[in-house]
């Protein structure tokens, strides 16, 4: 979604703009990319946003523009809107994968009740809030100080939200510290850190043995893998043919592949045709592809 | 989980500004049982929740379609567990008024249809529905008063056992409250009507002192009490305050013509629908149990005044003339219906599908007061705001020519205690607009389709078109004949499908 319109800025600073640029999907977005403006616009990177320690997985310019935008989180017609909907969708993923492998009531109002669950990049705690009303411990951590304050004023309007943890921190910090949880999530925020291979292998180890890992993307080939599930089997076995370039932009193979390094086997995977149901959002039927995987962390 | 353990049944509290504390306190204690944490309220905030009630919903309004939003919310797995505001200031949502059985029919009654049927049994309140009266009607005969054409359906047409069932407005409400009574829902009824409203805005709640208050909607009742909810539910009926309050602007006309309804009595039983189009309107005749039957009768508004007055002979022999002797002859089954359609033409014809034309019920006696209501179509623009959606009447009003008006009310209950049922599995804030959104787009199609439609079937009988009637006559007789196309009228007509009949 809006991240295309990041790796766009990102990649013509550092890569010239090369392929992506010619892409015709690109084109067709361009009321999303409108949407975005305020981060086009801005010259956020002279902002003297304060950072968590900086570790592997930063990157720095891609965080000045979170910080940038940052007041906007809970505008839900705002840059985030593609977040705000979508969100019941991936939580819709998340609720039914997460109740069969922990084995909790689908039908139940709070089913993550007793787990505990870390969200990694939350930003303003679009994902967090809804976990928590699901009855989930929550620790939010965000690299962006700014989108932590905005988090926890947000969370506090609400009772059961107010009990979220939000620390601006990274994953590689609470490994160090040796946290781990039941469930281990980062949504659309793999395609904004430095090394994703190293970031799995961050949110693999804060994952207990047999815990759960969701991670959300925007997929590189668009339109490609487009609303179906794609069978984790079937992914599996289709190798990478090593032509892709490489790119923080994660096809599903790549994704389940790098994954797999990390201990994490996928068992589910579901892409999202994302189609406003009004006409407010004139976008419609031609907004990409967002894919959302979960595995299960190898025990031992 | 500790969720399904504080399932202890609660009676209804009923909340006085006098009385306040005390059933705050109540209502609070519940609350910390039900939601594990320790920090269910922030610490600086505990003073002011505390004082102050909130609920996830409040439902304003508890009349048909409000009620019937309660009882569902109390039905659903996901939904029973809300705390629920009931505002409304009729003194039957705190006592409960008694029905004799053997009183004649009140004339307000409410023909409806399969659809809002199988919701009443979803949700408990129709078994309540049964201990009173109600007529299930299986035939309907729809006719014209130049005697070209008319169209007998009958249930078996469509493979059901009833086209509908009318009832009495105040069983349906009686129903429903029963039927809360039984749930373990977590209500408040407040006596009092709403008077204003604030909405969050942004900035109330980045600068306001008590956060979490500042994000919900904040109701004043007329009894001086405040009213904090996540979610506002307009189902105040078709002069809505909810909708007033939150600057949601309307369409809609005024026809220049107004119902008259009363029971009456004839010698026989009635389980047959009629309606009759008369050069001024429809003139329906709805069976209401035993011997009698409720009248809504169309026609100009100085027209409707006499015949509220006249004296009661006159007014029995006025509706006998409008039901049959008056304005022309009686169709005969053989003009178009019958023989004259080549019998290629009648593919699977069952006996059903060519019964000929009945002659309706004599009238004996008028057994109630006789009212009238001016015909108005009116639609909100929008069925949704921050905090804020309505239902009912209260999102769009309609004529009473079809029966549809509480049963779109009631197709709205349903799909938005789904749309709410599917934000709470999603951990979603259930006033949040783009969840309430959903369901706007899903009833705002289907309510403005039937209202396309009723209003189009208003013109077209309200204006005597000569000739066109030899074509709305074939048009009679056509649906008379070919049964599929019966089968698909009825099921608009009794709500299964989401557009309408007879377009
Ligand atoms: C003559 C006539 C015949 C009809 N016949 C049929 C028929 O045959 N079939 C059919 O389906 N429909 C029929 N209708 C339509 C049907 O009556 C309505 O659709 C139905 O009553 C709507 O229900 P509701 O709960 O939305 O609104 P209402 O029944 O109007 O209830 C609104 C409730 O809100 C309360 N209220 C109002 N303002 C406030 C406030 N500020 N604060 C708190 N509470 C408030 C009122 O006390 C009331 O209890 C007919 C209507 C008319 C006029
Ligand atoms: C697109 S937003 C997604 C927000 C949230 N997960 C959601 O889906 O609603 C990406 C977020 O990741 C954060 N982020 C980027 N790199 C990060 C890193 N290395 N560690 C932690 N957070 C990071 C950004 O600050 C931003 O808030």
């Amino acid at each position: 979604m809006f991240s295309r319109s990041l790796y766009r800025l990102r990649n013509l600073s550092r890569h010239n703009g090369r392929s992506f640029y010619n892409s015709s999907s690109y084109f067709k977005h361009s009321a999303l990319i409108t949407a975005f403006q305020p981060l086009l616009h801005n010259k956020p990177y002279a902002t003297t946003t304060q950072h968590a320690a900086s570790t592997s997985s930063l990157n720095q310019t891609e965080l000045a523009k979170f910080a940038a935008i940052a007041e906007s989180w809970w505008d839900a017609e705002g840059p985030f809107k593609p977040l705000h909907v979508m969100n019941p969708t991936r939580l819709a993923f998340i609720r039914s994968t997460l109740c069969r492998h922990f084995g909790k009531d689908p039908f139940s109002v709070r089913p993550f009740e007793g787990l505990k669950f870390v969200d990694v990049g939350c930003g303003g705690g679009i994902l967090s809030e809804p976990l928590a009303r699901m009855g989930a411990s929550v620790t939010g951590i965000d690299a962006v100080d700014k989108n932590i304050k905005i988090a926890r004023l947000h969370a506090d309007l609400d009772p059961v939200a107010s009990s979220i943890e939000y620390q601006c921190t990274t994953a590689e910090n609470l490994v160090e510290e040796q946290k781990k949880f039941d469930a281990v999530i980062a949504l659309e925020v793999i395609e904004h850190v430095a090394d994703p291979a190293e970031f799995c292998k961050s949110l693999s180890a804060l994952t207990v043995s047999n815990g759960a890992t969701v991670i959300s993307t925007i997929n590189r080939s668009m339109r490609a893998y487009a609303t179906a599930i794609v069978a984790a089997e079937y992914i599996l076995h289709w190798l990478p043919k090593g032509t892709h370039e490489w790119s923080s932009f994660l096809t599903p193979e790549e994704l389940v592949m790098t994954l797999q390094r990390a201990s994490i086997s996928v068992e589910e995977m579901a892409g999202f045709a994302y189609n406003p149901l009004t006409g407010q959002w004139s976008l419609s039927d031609d907004v990409g592809v967002n894919f959302i995987a979960f595995g299960i962390k190898n025990s031992e | 989980m500790s969720r399904l353990i504080t399932t202890k049944r609660l009676a209804s509290n009923i909340f006085t500004f006098k009385q306040a504390s005390r059933t705050f306190c109540n209502d609070a204690s519940t609350k910390l049982n039900n939601v594990p944490f320790e920090t269910q309220f922030n610490k600086e905030d505990e003073g002011v929740t505390n004082d102050v009630p909130q609920h996830d919903i409040a439902i304003v309004g508890g009349g048909m379609v409000g009620m019937a939003l309660a009882c569902s919310l109390a039905s659903m797995p996901l939904t029973k567990h809300l705390s629920i505001a009931i505002i409304d200031s009729n003194p039957a949502l705190t006592n409960m008024p008694s029905i004799k059985k053997d009183d004649p029919p009140d004339p307000r009654v409410s023909t409806v249809t399969p659809a809002t049927i199988s919701l009443f049994k979803g949700i408990g309140a129709w078994e309540f529905v049964e201990q009173h009266r109600h007529a299930y009607f299986d035939k309907m005969q729809v006719w014209d008063y130049t005697g070209f054409g008319f169209t007998r359906y009958n249930a078996r047409d469509a493979d059901k056992d009833v086209l509908g069932c009318v009832v009495e407005n105040k069983v349906l409400h009686k129903s429903l409250l029963s039927c809360l009574q039984k749930k373990d829902l977590k209500k408040t009824i407040y006596p009092a009507r709403l008077s204003s409203m604030s909405l969050p805005t942004r900035s109330s709640v980045s600068n306001g002192s008590s956060k979490s208050l500042a994000n919900l909607a904040k109701l004043e009742l007329t009894d001086g009490t405040n009213v904090y909810a996540k979610l506002v539910v307009g189902s105040d009926g078709n002069k809505s305050r909810v909708r007033e309050l939150s600057g949601i602007k309307t369409t809609g006309w005024n026809y220049s013509q107004s119902a008259v309804i009363c029971t009456v009595e004839h010698p026989s039983e009635n389980s047959t629908a009629w309606q009759r189009f008369l050069p001024a309107g429809p003139i329906a005749l709805l069976p209401i149990g035993n011997n009698f039957s409720n009248i809504v009768w169309t026609m100009s508004p100085k027209d409707a005044s006499n015949h509220k007055i006249m004296n009661q002979h006159d007014f029995i022999k006025a509706v006998n003339h409008a039901l049959d002797s008056g304005h022309g002859p009686r169709p005969e089954s053989r003009i178009l219906g019958g023989d004259v359609i080549p019998s290629f033409f009648k593919p699977n014809v069952t006996s059903a599908v060519n019964e000929g034309f009945e002659i309706p019920p004599k009238v004996v006696k008028v057994v109630s007061e006789r009212m009238a209501f001016p015909l108005s179509l009116m639609h909100a623009n929008d069925y949704v705001a921050k905090r804020v959606v309505l239902i009912g009447d209260a999102a769009h009003t309609v004529h009473p020519l079809a029966g549809q008006g509480v049963n779109m009310g009631y197709a709205d209950v349903a799909a938005l205690s789904n749309v709410i049922g599917d934000g709470v599995a999603v951990g979603s804030d259930i006033g949040e607009v783009t969840l309430l959104k959903k369901y706007e787009t899903e009833r705002k199609t289907a309510n403005i389709a039937m209202m396309a439609v009723l209003d189009g079937f208003q013109k077209a009988y309200s204006v005597d078109f000569g000739p066109l009637n030899i074509l709305r006559a074939a048009a009679f007789n056509g649906a008379n004949v070919f049964a599929p196309l019966k089968r698909n009228i009825i099921s608009y007509a009794s709500g299964e499908r989401s557009l309408p009949f007879l377009s």
